[in-house]
């Protein structure tokens, strides 16, 4: 089965810091997959580069089987590949229903039905959506106003909403209170179940990923460190040197 | 499509009433009431590209400018009648004022935010100096529209009339704007674009046609302003910006940038009280008016309506609901 | 556009215009260092920044109409000017320091107005210039005249600016800002007031501002619109050359003194705001077209 993503051989450099180096990895559709690594492993940067944030200076990007290296955010967005972002972004300004109905997915905006007002059943998309991840009592609340937490949780609402069928998260769980995790981690599978979204999720915290992950990633220093199973990458000792800070 | 109840119907009814027989009330101060209606057109094409988009322009003077030229220059060289060339030459403004949109758009809106409020600053004024030089259109002497037809003192009633209508046919469209999915897309490029553009919004197509428009309706109504005052000068009432293009800023500012009533209530009170500082603070005029600009902007920057809405956030729709029977947080 | 033919045919022309640009470059590049300080330490884009220059020039005028030397209108105005710049800093720009970029641009953009309507108010619109009695330079055998007072204006602005780098790099309070300017929160944690970091800086930038406008008042003239231009010009150089570059902060603005000098010549001296302002969207533009192809976004 093709991958739904496919990264081959990228490098990218920051003035003369490479934050990735030779870095490959590949993710078949509909399955969970983890991409960790300490501090500074080039994860984010990772992420930025596969959806088009910044060029990259070699290697190829593809998503679907479809060429993507050189497209732009917007662009790659609109094919179906989604992001969350580390420091969770959402419109502060706009309630929560608000944030949700402009998150439909690109292609039901289109340039005469932009002007539209949205439709019931997209109203109704969005309290189902708020009501799986807990938010429908503030969804008339400004978003700036949410508390962190909950503002990652608009945020990964507003990404289902848009249908995507690949989900980039950025450290989901982090800032979370840790009694709300599990409920999040059900609501990722779920949404990776009930929705059919592939998810590559970056994760710091170990309990969540090898618990989330069918598969996962390692990157340290900009290099691919180490692949496998939750259970072989665990017991990888590369890995642990590369955490308890062996420079 | 909703249609609107009797309860929302009524303060646009009430405006409506309003507008209609105002100059019934004070004859003498016909074109100083139909100054309240271009400031509300004013105040409104700044808001959609301020207030709602987040997008700060300083020089939105220049499409009101180009569109009292451009309506100036028709009425004298196209010999149909009166009325065939004024109603030709303010769509010929707001044609051509929108067309300038499109085209700096292109290359202005591209950039974030700040940068795209400090490009602008020069705009009204380099429009003026510009003109300022151009022989064909009079130069630094400016222009001046034919003489309107009718009977004495029918001329403002005429000009008047013309200034409200616009302003209310500026209304609605801009409700019409923000109902839809369209409102919302320039409050998601106002508050994150970066996010907006990762969600795969189509941020330039949105920009440039809220900047075009505003130009569209500066353009329409420049043509109606440079009738109504008789004379057009490049500097001092075309390209305003020392005036005009200030009042746009702060009239949004003033009411409530953001929201739909906002720049109309910041247009009435600030035309007001314009009026009271030119009548008495002559010579002091513009100092005040600076002064305001700083005081509401540091003060008051959520505006009247802003103000309002942090202070009773339920009238405006925001509120929390008891969780009640479902599960979850 | 017989000025342009006017160049080819008469060299010594250009090499005239030429020298004026880079000499009156000097005094931008000042007034660009100012506004690149307060920007990269309190990230407050100063709308405001040509009135204080415009404000340096009056004082220098009247000084001179006092029967002081122009040239000592430098320190004096600089001085002036400091105090004016920390009185707006507590008066008003403290208040938007931490707010939205917007707040901040709209209000310096409110103290620009109101600088520049008291100006106008108290002095009226009329045109000064003040004289140093310096003379002119003649060279290349009457081919190409220097007013001296330009060369003086020149070695002084690059003085000052001297000064001030010598300030910032010496100084405690120097250091504290430049400390501020890396890491606000750091700064914080490290006992440094960043407030008075702040009003220092803003208060430091307006005496650069006044330094700079009492030379413009000497080599060229002062009057109440003088300012838009100026803050135009000291942005463009600050966005060209990036926030942390003296070098590039002087090389950008004698290459836009020259370049302005040149339109000014070619497409008449009353285009020459127009062409400001319209170098500025270009500029502006063109950076995006350039950072989108690195698609970079800065801020």
């Amino acid at each position: 089965m093709t991958p739904i993503l496919e990264v081959e051989h990228v490098r990218k450099s920051f003035g003369g810091v490479v934050a990735n180096k030779d870095v490959s990895i590949s993710v078949p559709p509909g399955k969970i997959y983890g991409l960790i690594g300490p501090n500074g492993s080039g994860k984010t940067t990772l992420f930025n580069s596969i959806v088009g944030q910044h060029p990259v200076e070699a290697g190829s990007i593809r998503f679907e089987g479809r060429e993507i290296t050189r497209l732009r955010v917007p662009q790659i967005a609109r094919l179906g590949l989604l992001r969350t972002f580390q420091q969770t972004r959402i419109y502060r300004g706009m309630t929560c229903m608000q944030n949700m109905l402009i998150s439909v997915p690109p292609s039901e905006l289109g340039w005469r039905s932009v002007y539209r007002r949205s439709s019931a059943a997209d109203e109704r998309k969005a309290e189902d959506l708020l009501r799986f991840v807990g938010l429908h009592a503030k969804r008339h609340l400004p978003g700036g106003d949410l508390s962190f937490g909950q503002q990652k949780l608009l945020e990964f609402a507003m990404a289902l909403m848009s249908e995507p069928k690949m989900l980039l998260l950025d450290e989901p769980t982090a800032g979370i209170n840790p009694t709300l995790i599990n409920d999040l981690l059900e609501r990722l599978r779920q949404a990776n179940r009930d929705f059919g979204i592939t998810l590559l999720v970056i994760e710091h915290n170990m309990r969540v990923i090898m618990e989330l992950a069918e598969y996962i990633y390692c990157l340290a220093h900009g290099e691919l460190l180490a692949e496998g199973k939750p259970e072989e990458v665990q017991t990888d000792q590369r890995v642990l040197d590369a955490y308890l800070g062996a420079t | 499509m909703k249609l609107p109840g009797a309860r929302q119907l009524a303060l646009p009814a009430a405006v409506l009433a309003f507008g209609i027989f105002l100059p019934l009330l004070a004859p003498a101060y016909r074109t100083q009431m139909a100054f309240l209606w271009v400031m509300i057109v004013f105040a409104l094409t700044w808001d959609l590209l301020g207030g709602q988009m987040g997008y700060n322009s300083f020089g939105n003077v220049l499409f009101f400018g180009v569109g009292m030229y451009a309506c100036v220059v028709i009425q004298r060289d196209v010999h149909l009648g009166y009325y065939s060339a004024l109603f030709l030459g303010m769509g010929a403004g707001a044609a051509l004022a929108t067309a300038v949109a499109a085209l700096i758009g292109s290359g202005l809106l591209g950039l974030r935010g700040h940068y795209f409020a400090i490009g602008t600053l020069g705009i009204g004024i380099a429009a003026a100096e510009f003109t300022a030089g151009w022989d064909f259109v009079g130069g630094g002497s400016g222009m001046v529209p034919p003489l309107y037809p009718g009977a004495v003192g029918a001329r403002e009633s005429f000009f008047y009339y013309l200034c409200f209508a616009i302003a209310v046919f500026t209304f609605p469209v801009l409700r019409f704007l923000y109902a839809g999915r369209f409102g919302l897309a320039i409050n998601a490029i106002r508050d994150d674009e970066d996010k907006a553009e990762a969600m795969g919004l189509r941020t330039t197509h949105y920009k440039t046609t809220a900047w075009c428009v505003s130009a569209f309706f500066l353009g329409l109504m420049g043509g109606v302003v440079g009738n109504l005052l008789g004379f057009v000068d490049p500097r001092e009432i075309a390209f305003a910006s020392s005036t005009y293009g200030v009042w746009m800023v702060l009239m949004a500012i003033l009411g409530g940038k953001g929201t739909l009533w906002g720049p109309v209530l910041g247009a009435a009170v600030f035309d007001v009280t314009q009026e009271l500082f030119w009548k008495y603070l002559l010579g002091w005029q513009r100092v005040a008016l600076g002064l305001l600009i700083v005081v509401i902007v540091v003060f008051f920057p959520r505006g009247i309506l802003g103000w309002a809405r942090e202070r009773w956030p339920e009238r405006f729709g925001q509120r929390a609901e008891e969780p009640a029977a479902e599960g979850g947080t | 556009m017989e000025n342009l033919r006017l160049l080819f045919e008469a060299p010594p022309l250009s090499l005239q215009i030429l020298l004026d640009g880079i000499l009156i470059g000097a005094i931008f590049a000042l007034a660009a260092y100012g506004m690149a300080l307060v920007w990269g330490v309190t990230g407050i884009i100063n709308v405001a920044q040509g009135e204080l220059v415009m404000l340096g020039g009056y004082a220098a005028y009247f000084l001179y109409r006092a029967g002081i030397h122009p040239l000592l209108g430098v320190p004096v105005a600089a001085v002036l000017l400091f105090l004016l710049g920390w009185g707006l800093y507590r008066t008003v720009v403290f208040r938007v320091v931490d707010k939205d970029l917007f707040i901040s641009i709209l209000a310096t953009y409110g103290l620009s107005i109101l600088l520049q309507q008291l100006t106008n108010a108290f002095f009226g619109a009329d045109v000064r210039t003040a004289e140093s009695g310096f003379g002119t330079l003649v060279l290349l055998g009457g081919a190409v005249t220097i007013a001296k007072i330009k060369l003086v204006s020149f070695a002084a602005a690059l003085l000052s600016g001297a000064a001030l780098i010598l300030f910032l790099k010496r100084s405690r309070m120097g250091q504290a800002i430049r400390a501020t300017a890396q890491n606000a929160r750091a700064a914080r944690v490290m006992g440094i007031d960043t407030d008075r970091v702040y009003a220092w800086t803003f208060a430091l930038n307006a005496a650069i501002c006044g330094a700079s406008g009492a030379l413009v008042a000497m080599t060229w003239i002062v009057h109440p619109y003088l300012g838009l231009p100026y803050t135009v010009r000291s942005f463009m150089i600050v966005i060209i050359a990036g926030l942390g570059n003296v070098l590039g902060v002087l090389a950008a603005a004698l290459g836009l003194g020259v370049a302005e000098n040149f339109a000014g010549f070619i497409l008449g001296a009353e285009y020459q705001t127009a062409f400001v302002f319209g170098l500025l969207v270009v500029i502006l533009v063109w950076r995006r077209f350039w950072l989108a192809r690195e698609r970079r976004y800065l801020a």
